[in-house]
């Protein structure tokens, strides 16, 4: 079987700074994964808090033996976005892309393209390892199938999945976050700050449905691949990300290690990861080839 | 010639005579769409097929006006070939510009018909220089459609600065989201506009009564409820009631149109060349009204006349829910 990384993504929530910070040192301590992203990508309004914590955290995820990726803004508009892209670009990390200007600026060295990024096919695929891209992480839309053929034709390109956690849907100008507390995006008093998981949305008839997290619309449930692992490591997938969630992400990359490992049964890994999860349900409906925010119970 | 600066009124057209009526109401340039799964406006009974988008080339062409063809959906996976096919064809039949979003169609169109004229799709939501760059210098996009993230100061300054040609949305319905970022409508259908080209697909829709109330419901999730003095809306995720922290509201965006009749000379100032108007859902009606008002709102502006605010008025008959928004173009919007 292929080697097989577990990467944590960056943190989508506005956490504070000594929070932010004590959740990295933990994981550099304690985390059993490959790769941390570290890096704004929702708001460039909330990346000063910790920018005073960032050398600290990367160099000590380093010393830890952890690999740090930067991620990018993934709407980037004007000057001011396009130089913090520019920034990361110059730290001697390697640079994850979220939005098309960081693949203009990081064109010609080695780079990885974010799920932030339309990609769909082969032809997209190759045009960004023709550009310098060295990995890959899949769109949350995709299927199963697609996965399979962007994995066969990925060549030197890793491809990494998102495995668990909420998946972001929508990215935009406009702040949910503040226009849900009668607010604007300029005057926004950092109320995302409230909602360390994302703010909890519901329809009329009070169906849990969405999350908002400032700009980024989530799902409700976290994505659930823990029973897919076999399958996606066979398409030629390489490697597993988590998207940091306000819960015990420590135990929750233990569990994918042993699952990745073949450690734990499925049932067992499934009833341990449910137990981590709390109320909120799983989803992979995109996975399955369906709408998205569907689970397929026979997983469970 | 018309003189310039010259704001190009770039009009829709779902069907021949929808075009035609653009044509006949003074759109300097058309934009439309194979009756297929290529372009962002994939529903049944709307788009052209190879002869009719040949017809419809050659009657703009005797007008000396200009036509677009829209491929703007993402390419499956292992199933290149109807994108292909119709790149291939708007090169065959004359079409004066490809409208693309996917970079690995950009790359195809490039290589494989050099002299065609792309211009990049707003689904593709190039929003600042460095990525609009990355289109010019790659494929050599002539004109990029702005996603509607944008102030109008935002828009003059990249206008200024990637140095090709800028197209702005002028009237219709507002993507809330950042175009071709938004997986809300396949997070409840399963079917994806990047992909399959249909936001909120009709065929995922449902209107139940309940009690006084007609409940609006896209893939089974409820998106809205009217009573029944209220206009029910169309069920498109982003345009509906949530609730929030126990307040319930219009979360994302209220139903409104986007309408920037009394900001073209903003817009004009700031340099873009080409106002769009979206559309290519709607009918004969709704083209000619909405084109035949900007044709005449843009020829005052050109004389020097200023804009026309009984023109305006009646537009917002015609907007979604009667109600207007310039949206993101003000700043306040976010």
């Amino acid at each position: 079987m292929s080697k097989a990384a577990l990467s944590l993504g960056p943190l989508l929530f506005h956490w504070t700074a000594e929070t932010r910070r004590d959740f990295y040192f933990r994981i550099a301590d304690e985390a059993d994964v490959a790769t941390v992203h570290l890096g704004e990508v929702v708001c460039s309004k909330r990346a000063p808090f910790f920018d005073p914590h960032l050398p600290e955290v990367a160099e000590r995820l380093s010393r830890s033996g952890k690999e740090v990726v930067f991620s990018t803004l993934a709407l980037v508009t004007g000057e001011r976005e396009m130089a913090m892209v520019r920034g990361l670009a110059e730290m001697g990390h390697m640079v994850e892309a979220n939005d098309v200007a960081a693949i203009q600026v990081l064109a010609g060295r080695p780079h990885a393209i974010g799920p932030f990024i339309n990609l769909f096919n082969e032809d997209t695929l190759r045009t960004f390892a023709r550009l310098g891209a060295v990995r890959a992480a899949t769109h949350p839309e995709l299927p199963a199938d697609t996965i399979a053929k962007l994995a066969k034709a990925r060549g030197a390109l890793e491809i990494e999945v998102t495995v668990f956690g909420r998946l972001a849907l929508s990215v935009s100008a406009r702040c949910y976050h503040a226009r849900a507390h009668g607010l604007a995006k300029d005057s926004c008093q950092y109320v995302c700050g409230n909602d360390a998981d994302g703010k909890p949305v519901e329809t009329l008839d009070h169906q849990p449905i969405l999350a908002v997290n400032g700009t980024q619309t989530m799902s409700h449930g976290y994505v659930n691949l823990l029973g897919e692992l076999a399958a996606l490591r066979a398409m030629g997938v390489t490697r597993f990300r988590l998207s940091p969630q306000a819960l015990d992400m420590v135990a929750v990359a233990a569990l994918y290690r042993e699952a990745l490992d073949g450690r734990i049964g499925a049932d067992d890994a499934q009833a341990k990861l449910r137990s981590l999860a709390g109320p909120v349900p799983f989803i992979d409906g995109y996975y399955q080839g369906r709408e998205g925010l569907a689970w397929s119970e026979a997983a469970e | 010639m018309r003189p310039l600066p010259y704001l190009e009124l770039v009009c829709p057209a779902g069907t021949p005579a929808a075009f035609k009526a653009a044509i006949e109401s003074g759109a300097d340039t058309v934009y439309c769409g194979f009756r297929d799964e290529t372009n962002a406006r994939n529903f049944p009974g709307l788009n052209f097929d190879r002869r009719e988008m040949g017809d419809a080339i050659a009657l703009a062409h005797r007008h000396e006006r200009k036509v677009l063809i829209a491929i703007n959906t993402f390419p499956k996976a292992g199933h290149p070939g109807p994108w292909r096919q119709a790149i291939d064809q708007a090169a065959e039949l004359g079409a004066d510009a490809v409208i693309l979003a996917d970079i690995g169609l950009l790359d195809y169109a490039k290589r494989t018909h050099p002299d065609l004229r792309l211009h990049l799709s707003v689904q593709a939501a190039a929003s600042n220089a460095d990525a609009i760059a990355f289109y010019r210098d790659r494929f050599g996009v002539k004109r990029v459609v702005l996603p509607r993230v944008l102030t109008v100061d935002e828009i003059g300054q990249l206008t200024r600065a990637v140095g090709i040609e800028t197209e702005v949305f002028a009237f219709g319905g507002l993507c809330v989201m950042a175009e071709g970022r938004c997986a809300l409508s396949s997070y409840l259908t399963g079917t994806s506009p990047n992909s399959q080209g249909a936001c909120a697909p009709a065929s995922h829709v449902r209107y139940d009564e309940e009690g006084d109330q007609l409940v609006s419901r896209l893939g089974g999730v409820t998106i809205n409820s009217f009573s029944k003095s209220e206009p029910a809306g169309y069920p498109t995720p982003c345009k509906g009631r949530f609730t929030a922290d126990g307040q319930t509201s219009y979360l994302f965006e209220d139903p409104v149109s986007l309408n920037t009749l009394d900001i073209l000379p903003a817009l004009k100032a700031a340099g873009v060349t080409a106002l769009k108007i979206e559309g290519r859902q709607r009918g004969k009606a709704y083209v000619t009204q909405v084109v035949s008002t900007f044709r005449a709102a843009i020829d005052a502006i050109a004389q020097g006349i200023g804009t026309n605010a009984p023109a305006a008025a009646a537009l917002r008959a015609i907007s979604e829910g009667g109600r207007e928004t310039t949206g993101a173009y003000k700043k306040s919007w976010r």
